[in-house]
């Protein structure tokens, strides 16, 4: 055992994918011991929510996960609606599947290219993210907004989506699969980027359970957990997906999962446009000022990160007297200190990227 | 700078030395302000739109500005996001790192005054302003990718007018009244203090 070297990651530092802080310990060039400093982003949003209506707020939770914005307006609205008693039109429904779906290809499409930046393969980023800014695309069609959306509202969306933009979404759905097959074959087909991957932050199922990991993270190592199905809400018990799942809960396996969802949301928003009707989109005689009856309500969706929760508590007047976000990318991101221990500096970086922390989540 | 300094002092003074003063400014300028390399500052959801400026859709490279994540080959930091409190001394130290002559960019809402998070909240910094000397603004929650390219057409402007000899700057005129300059004392110095982040 050689002298131990205490180093200092960010907290603005380009490999920690938001303003992490990582304090390493090394024994050479073999992590001993990390520990992850967070709270640089903390702006303090459930303690905003008090002073917010319940309207005010939605614009508030797109800056939650602003990767996703999409799952946190809806994990919130679906928070508000089971604590108000609000029915959902079907069609909003549907626009909610759809474009949550598109957000997840949006939403993954940054971890799986970061992944490929992290081992050294910068250009995979690009095709990544072409296909992203093709989903933003279709999202500014929809709202008018690249990345903060606040489509989503309490009792269904906010406005219904416009001509032509249903076969813009096919059209991108047909294309989608061929992209990843690309990514797939530039990434994970590269030698380099497998040994850089492959059994590299390993994470055993059981762990998984234990350290409360979901999404992407846990179904990496084998455990099959999706809310979306088996905890079906809104209209999934409808579409037919399959979940993907790795075997050996590397970082391989957790990117390599989160390339083949992106192929399943594409099978979901055909489906989900081929059974879509026309009708409202928002519910009937929802107040502007809305008021729920005292109680409490909890309500998780899965999204991009793992299943995102939102538990409100209303004491009868117009502001919530407490918000609290079950933040997914909070709970994977303490498996770091676990995973990194007894791999190198470089390795931390990648294990880090596999994780894909959003700080705005973490943070909250 | 000091030699830099005097030299452009010297030429100010010697007769005939005004011609080469501007002729070496011109060059100078028009070099600087041709590739602005940033500092990509990204904290938070402008951060995003900062990514999607340099890739191929919007394609920044074009207009020679790369963003290079070490402070030390930098002249423009882009500060995109919101910046709490437990987040300023990083920015300052980097700040701090930049070699003269640097810039630095406002981008978004929350660097400019705390945006969505000017009220009620207590560990967001009301804009980037309170601490360091910002040349240029983007309005937007986010501002689009155009906007950050805009904003990197306008500091060309700003920079055309520099020169070597102090008090030969152009003066550039500004649509809002400018905000006082944050800098007292040495910032260096101040952002060694905050080492203790």
């Amino acid at each position: 055992m050689s002298e131990e070297l205490v180093v200092n990651i960010g907290p603005a530092h380009p490999s920690t994918h938001g303003v992490c802080r990582v304090i390493v310990t090394l024994d050479g060039e073999v992590v001993r011991h990390s520990e992850v400093v967070i709270g640089h982003l903390h702006r303090g949003i459930e303690k905003m929510a008090e002073n917010r209506t319940y309207l005010q707020i939605v614009p508030l939770t797109d800056r939650l996960d602003y990767v996703g914005s999409m799952y946190a307006n809806w994990a919130y609205c679906r928070a508000v609606e089971r604590l108000a008693g609000i029915r959902v039109p079907e069609r909003a429904e549907y626009i909610r599947v759809i474009v949550c779906e598109l957000q997840r290809i949006a939403s993954h499409m940054m971890s799986v290219g970061p992944a490929g930046a992290d081992t050294g393969a910068t250009s995979v980023f690009m095709y990544t993210f072409n296909q992203r800014e093709q989903v933003v695309d279709l999202f500014e069609q929809l709202c008018g907004a690249r990345l903060t959306y606040n489509y989503v509202r309490p009792g269904g969306v906010s406005m219904d989506t416009p001509v032509g933009w249903a076969d813009n979404v096919r059209a991108f759905c047909r294309t989608h699969p061929a992209a990843m097959a690309e990514v797939d074959r530039l990434l994970f087909g590269n030698v380099i980027a497998r040994q850089r991957m492959k059994g590299i932050g390993v994470l055993s199922a059981p762990d998984a359970v234990a350290w409360g990991a979901s999404g992407p993270v846990a179904r990496g190592s084998g455990v099959s957990w999706d809310l979306r199905r088996d905890s079906a809400y809104s209209i999934y018990p409808r579409l037919d997906f399959d979940v993907p799942v790795g075997s050996n809960g590397d970082c391989y396996d957790r990117a390599r999962v989160r390339l083949w969802e992106c192929i399943e949301s594409c099978h979901i928003i055909e489906q989900a446009l081929d059974q879509m009707e026309p009708g409202p989109v928002m519910a009937e005689a929802v107040p502007r000022l809305l008021a729920p009856p005292p109680g409490e309500a909890y309500d998780h969706i899965e999204s991009a990160r793992g299943s995102l929760g939102v538990y409100l508590v209303s004491d009868g007047t117009p502001r919530p007297y407490r918000m609290k976000v079950r933040s997914p990318a909070f709970c994977n991101l303490a498996l770091l200190p676990k995973l990194a221990e007894g791999h190198t500096l470089s390795d931390l970086i990648v294990i880090l990227g596999s994780l894909d922390p959003v700080f705005g989540e973490v943070d909250r | 700078m000091a030699l830099v300094d005097d030299l452009g002092k010297a030429l100010d003074r010697s007769p005939g030395g005004s011609i080469i003063l501007t002729s070496v400014d011109a060059i100078l300028d028009w070099s600087r302000g041709k590739s602005l390399w940033t500092m990509p500052m990204g904290t938070a959801c402008c951060a995003m739109e900062l990514i999607a400026a340099s890739f191929s859709k919007f394609d920044f490279d074009r207009h020679g500005t790369i963003p290079r994540p070490d402070p030390r080959h930098t002249d423009v930091m882009v500060v995109a996001g919101t910046i709490t409190h437990k987040m300023a001394p990083a920015v300052k130290l980097l700040y701090a790192q930049m070699p003269e002559p640097k810039w630095v960019i406002a981008m978004g809402n929350c660097a400019i005054s705390g945006g969505i998070f000017y009220y009620d909240t207590y560990s967001v910094v009301r804009g980037v302003d309170e601490f360091l000397p910002v040349d240029v603004y983007i309005a937007g929650c986010p501002p689009r990718p155009e906007a950050l390219q805009d904003a990197i057409f306008q500091l060309r402007k700003k920079v055309a007018g520099e020169s070597i000899a102090s008090g030969r700057e152009r003066k550039v005129e500004y649509l809002l009244p400018r905000p006082e300059d944050p800098r007292k004392g040495d910032l260096a110095a101040e952002a060694e203090d905050g080492e203790d982040r």
